[in-house]
């Protein structure tokens, strides 16, 4: 039985595509069959985070279109033999697909893949509602930041709308040493305001900004936020996964405080 | 408020929560400010037949409910009217 889902957030820049990439990448690298669509025609980046930007022949666009076979525009990534992904279009706009198209295009990946993950655009648009149209749940991706918080919020409201059957929050880029102090919101109080189910909290870390220098998801290393990402795609299968204390970072003593700190 | 709490208002994570909160409570319930002033001036109006009401200290805001049994995170329309005094009104006949 596979299941389609859709990274979405709202806001751009919060990290939609390092989250499809990673958890597109984790969840091939757990055993299931996974191809990553990249839904934002005219302004596509999951190929190039992925390090597959050079073998790109045809595009979403094109399958639509019927100028080629869904087999020949899918790319296999040849790290994990588990892995494609169906690039999106560079010189078109968010036009060129509707809605049913892209559920119809969805529904034809269901019978070969196991995960079906739609890495969606900003805004909430018409780009927004091709990538939500065929999805069975959706990874709404978030920064402890207001701007990006108030966004989420109008996307999950949205999702609802449409009759989302589940809606998960990714809180990304949290700063631990930020939090401690009082300047970034934490973990509880992102789940607090939007009210809505957390799957994952990605630290903020700079292996994120190599990892995608070099075009090679991170999940699974030893980072942490390779280790949320993996995390995540464990949930995502089911398995169940106590949320990271991400607290760890700062060794033994670091620890004894937090502990005293969270009593007063 | 203690002397603890003086200093945790300062923080900014939690100064952008509570501007959160309540920015999406009314973002929620779809209600701009321009609808929320509509309904302020529909509410005077209907109460200022009955009772002579202080415009200036009127005070209304959608918020959560924290009515018990209520979902938590419903939209609840609060609203503080105080009154200088009763009005004379045609109301049904005092016996």
């Amino acid at each position: 039985m596979s299941e389609v889902i859709v990274v979405t957030s709202g806001k751009g820049g919060v990290g939609k595509t390092t989250t499809s990439a990673n958890v597109g990448t984790g969840l091939a690298m757990l055993g299931s069959k996974v191809v990553l669509i990249d839904t934002d025609i005219g302004l596509r980046n999951l190929d190039v985070v992925m390090g597959l930007e050079n073998r790109i022949v045809y595009n979403l666009v094109d399958v639509v279109e019927g100028n080629c076979r869904m087999k020949q525009a899918l790319i296999k990534d040849k790290r994990y033999p588990n892995l494609s992904l169906l690039p999106s279009a560079q010189t078109r706009d968010k036009t060129a697909v509707t809605p049913e198209q892209m559920q119809k295009l969805v529904d034809e990946l269901r019978e070969e893949f196991d995960y079906i993950l739609l890495d969606c655009p900003a805004g909430i648009e018409q780009g927004f509602k091709n990538a939500i149209a065929g999805a069975d749940r959706a990874l709404v991706v978030t920064t402890p930041e207001v701007s990006a918080i108030r966004d989420a919020d109008r996307i999950i409201g949205l999702l609802e709308a449409n009759e989302m059957k589940k809606v998960d929050l990714i809180v990304n880029r949290i700063r631990m040493d930020m939090v401690k102090r009082g300047d970034m919101m934490s973990i509880d109080d992102v789940v607090d305001i939007l009210a809505v189910h957390i799957i994952g909290a990605v630290p903020d870390d700079e292996n994120i900004v190599v990892s995608t220098n070099q075009g090679e998801p991170l999940v699974g290393s030893a980072s942490p936020a390779g280790q949320a990402f993996l995390n995540i795609c464990k949930r995502i299968t089911g398995e169940d996964v106590p949320l990271m204390d991400l607290n760890t970072g700062g060794g033994f003593w670091s620890r004894v405080a937090s502990l005293f700190k969270r009593k007063s | 408020m203690s002397l603890l709490d003086l200093f945790r208002k300062k923080n900014s994570g939690n100064v952008a929560k509570d501007r959160l909160k309540l920015l999406l409570v009314s973002e929620r319930a779809d209600c701009s400010p321009e609808i929320m002033e509509m309904i302020k001036n529909d509410i005077i109006k209907v109460i200022s037949k009955y009772l002579e009401v202080d415009t200036e200290g009127l005070d209304i805001q959608i918020t959560k409910s924290d009515i018990e049994g209520d979902k938590p995170g419903t939209p609840a329309l609060y609203a503080n009217i105080p009154i200088k005094g009763k009005k004379h009104v045609d109301g049904p006949p005092e016996k």
